[in-house]
């Protein structure tokens, strides 16, 4: 199988990940899903580019990266759970705290 | 004992200014007072003695010394400071004693003594003054204090708009005085008086290029120094603050507005005789100014309604008078008016204080009347200075009231005198003779004869109702009238004797056979400068003219304000336009406000909205702060708030970044 089949494919999952981020004006959760995928597209590169020359570093690199997403996506639901029940709604349209 | 004179009302003023609140108001008085009681002793003592003969110099320290200009604190004692020494102390003590009663109810007291004491202070360092700087610090002085006392009772818009007025128009004056310094330190090199005496002769014939004219050096440096003898003694065209002060506490328009500050001016002219002497012009320049003041103001003072208006026109018209004196060259003769003057003017502005006691504070003549046989004491005391400013004495004899031996030479000599201009003067103060008997005795009538409220009728509709009001806020007038205190009075007394005794007892010395002996070298008369004798051989009518015009001024009075009291208005029935003409002041102030106060302020507001508002601050620092504020609401309008914008601005960060890594030459 060709390398870059395989980076095709992360490179795709990864634009999802962004356009999830940037053209999603719904639900805040999208974007956590998003980010889980831009973190999918990079575990890809890293498999592929291990198993490409033969290190098995990238691989075990991946699963730490796993790890952290899990923790990533934990910390994240909480936060939307706490901050639903402060503000009740999620919508992304209702967050701009940080405006001017 | 001279340091004594000058610095004791210094003392007064520093324990009654700083510690008045210690030693309370009781304490305050007596400290003023009694130092002045120590002050006025001593300064008769040194008049008495300067007059034997001596005299004294005294180098108090050196204020300033820059380059070849060096000034020094120093008294000179001569003939001429201890008049004025006498003049100042006197009524100042007077005065200080009078306010005791005069103020008792007033609860800054403590600051109008020390106010009182700093005045006398000021004053007797200017007639001690060794230098023209040393003049010009005590003539700044008397100006600030007669500022401060005018605005006294500062919580009067009136009293603060008089005293800026007085202010203000004094600094037209003193602006001329201080080039008159400049100059003469230029010419002499010196602005201490022997030596600018010394050199003074040398100065004939030179000249001075001035604003595109060769002037006569001397008589530049006189006019501008007599400018500044103008603002302070309030002469025609500099005249309109006089009256106006008279918003002050009625014992400051006694001490400061009639007897010593106003006649700063003339003791400044006869101090400088010797420059003055050198120059005819500017002697025919005092003689016209002061001819034409005496007659301008006796005029207004006719139909004045207030009394103290009335009195403040004649200070201003009889500072005409010894103006007119010095004009002629007769230096000793307007000091010696000045000298009586201080006297019975500054018993008719302590009596017209009484009055105003006596009548609750109430000011208006037309709202008095009657008051004969209600304050005696004051009535005669105010006959007695009438009798002295109008000059009542015995003609072809030295014998009379002060006022009529120093006013009526003053006459004859403006007869007698060849200079320019002294025709003019003399039928200028012959005439104002007769204004001046006819305005005291209206005064005397208005307030002392026929009942009370007889005039009434006269008030201005509208004044009337307000007082009516009054009437149940206060009951104004409808009080019987009670005397003032003795303390009040026995001033009065004393100002009394001076204003009757005064020209007899010191004719001689002044302006008579004594005047070489007295004045020696304090006044300085030119070689062809015989006008002391000249005015005694003035034709009789002459001589007999004051006297009649005096006469004839009683007598109209007698007419229009006892015999048939309707002449005073159909008279002015008849001359409308003259009599509002006189009432208005000859229109003064309006004049002075369109040309000067108001455009001044259109170009203050030009400068201010034009200027400074739109050019200075538009492209000054609000002009920028308005750019910035321009910038971050652009920068302000980037910040959405939304997650994803933010996300989205950082990928094309990346993105950029990136592409400039790869593309852009790398590093």
């Amino acid at each position: 199988m060709d390398l870059s089949a395989y980076l095709i494919l992360a490179a795709i999952v990864f634009t999802i990940g962004v356009a999830g981020i940037i053209l999603n004006h719904k639900n805040i959760i999208i974007i956590l899903m998003s980010v889980e995928l831009i973190l999918l597209s990079a575990n890809i590169n890293l498999v592929a580019f291990s198993t490409y020359a033969g290190d098995l570093t990238g691989q075990a690199f991946a699963l730490f990266v796993l790890t952290v997403a899990a923790a990533e996506a934990a910390i994240g639901l909480a936060i939307l759970v706490a901050y639903f029940r402060n503000r009740g709604s999620i919508a992304v349209e209702d967050i701009n705290s940080l405006k001017g | 004992m001279y340091d004594l004179i000058v610095f004791l009302p210094l003392f007064g003023f520093l324990i009654a200014g700083l510690f008045g609140r210690w030693i309370g108001a009781h304490g305050a008085e007596y400290v003023t007072t009694g130092f002045l009681a120590v002050s006025f002793v001593l300064s008769w003592i040194a008049f008495f003695q300067v007059a034997e003969g001596a005299g004294a110099h005294i180098p108090v320290a050196n204020w300033f010394t820059s380059g070849k200009l060096a000034v020094d604190w120093a008294l000179r004692i001569d003939t001429l400071t201890a008049v004025m020494l006498v003049v100042v102390t006197t009524v100042s003590f007077l005065v200080h004693a009078y306010s005791v009663g005069y103020m008792a109810e007033d609860p800054s007291r403590p600051r109008f003594f020390a106010y009182l004491s700093l005045f006398t202070f000021s004053m007797l360092m200017l007639v001690t003054a060794d230098n023209l700087v040393q003049l010009f610090f005590g003539w700044e002085g008397v100006g600030l204090m007669s500022y401060l006392l005018i605005g006294f009772w500062y919580e009067r818009p009136s009293a603060n708009a008089a005293a800026i007025k007085a202010f203000v128009v004094n600094r037209v004056g003193d602006f001329g005085f201080a080039l008159g310094i400049f100059l003469t330190y230029q010419l002499t090199g010196s602005v201490a008086f022997d030596q600018v005496f010394a050199a003074a002769p040398a100065l004939a014939g030179k000249t001075v290029h001035f604003i595109g004219f060769d002037w006569d050096a001397v008589t530049l440096a006189c006019l501008l120094l007599f400018m500044g003898a103008m603002g302070k003694s309030a002469q025609f065209l500099l005249h309109t603050w006089l009256p106006d002060a008279m918003e002050g506490p009625t014992p400051v328009s006694a001490l400061i507005h009639a007897a010593t500050m106003v006649t700063a001016g003339v003791f400044m002219v006869a101090r400088l005789s010797p420059l003055f002497e050198m120059s005819p012009t500017a002697l025919s320049v005092v003689l016209i100014v002061g001819a034409t003041t005496a007659f301008f103001a006796a005029t207004v003072g006719l139909v004045q309604n207030d009394i103290k208006r009335v009195i403040a026109y004649s200070t201003c018209s009889q500072l005409g008078y010894m103006f007119v004196g010095l004009g002629v060259g007769g230096y000793s003769l307007g000091m010696f008016h000045l000298f009586t003057h201080a006297f019975f003017k500054a018993l008719l502005f302590l009596g017209a204080g009484s009055v105003i006691t006596a009548m609750h504070h109430e000011q208006d003549m037309r709202r008095m009347g009657g008051l004969r046989t209600e304050i005696p004491f004051t009535f005669w005391m105010m006959v007695i200075g009438s009798l002295s400013l109008t000059g009542v004495g015995i003609p072809f004899t030295s014998i009379g009231f002060a006022g009529y031996v120093s006013k009526d030479p003053i006459i004859e000599a403006a007869f007698a005198s060849h200079r320019f201009g002294a025709s003019y003067a003399f039928w200028c103060v012959d005439i104002a003779a007769a204004f001046t008997a006819f305005y005291s005795w209206r005064l005397l009538f208005m307030t002392f004869f026929g009942r009370r409220g007889e005039w009434a009728a006269w008030l201005p509709a509208e004044t009337h109702e307000d007082h009516a009001h009054g009437h149940d806020d206060h009951g104004h007038g409808d009080h019987p009238a009670h005397e003032s205190p003795p303390v009040m009075l026995i001033p009065l007394a004393g100002l009394a004797l001076g204003a009757t005794f005064a020209g007899i007892a010191f004719h001689d010395w002044f302006i008579g056979h004594g005047v070489p002996e007295f004045w020696r070298s304090s006044l300085f008369l030119g070689q062809e400068n015989h006008i002391l004798e000249e005015m005694e051989h003035v034709p009789a009518l002459v001589s007999l003219s004051p006297t009649l015009m005096m006469l004839g001024g009683l007598l109209i009075a007698i007419y229009m304000y006892v015999v048939d009291k309707k002449a005073p208005e159909r008279l002015a029935d008849m001359f409308p336009a003259l009599y509002r003409f006189l009432l208005n002041k000859w229109y003064f102030d309006e004049l002075y406000d369109a040309i000067f106060v108001r455009p001044a302020f259109a170009i203050g507001r030009l400068f201010w909205k034009g200027g400074d508002g739109a050019i200075i601050d538009g492209f000054g620092p609000d002009g920028v702060s308005a750019r910035v504020l321009d910038i971050t609401r652009s920068a302000v309008r980037l910040q959405s708030g939304y997650v994803y914008q933010y996300a989205f601005a950082m990928l094309l960060g990346v993105a950029a970044l990136a592409t400039w890594y790869l593309f852009g030459g790398g590093f």
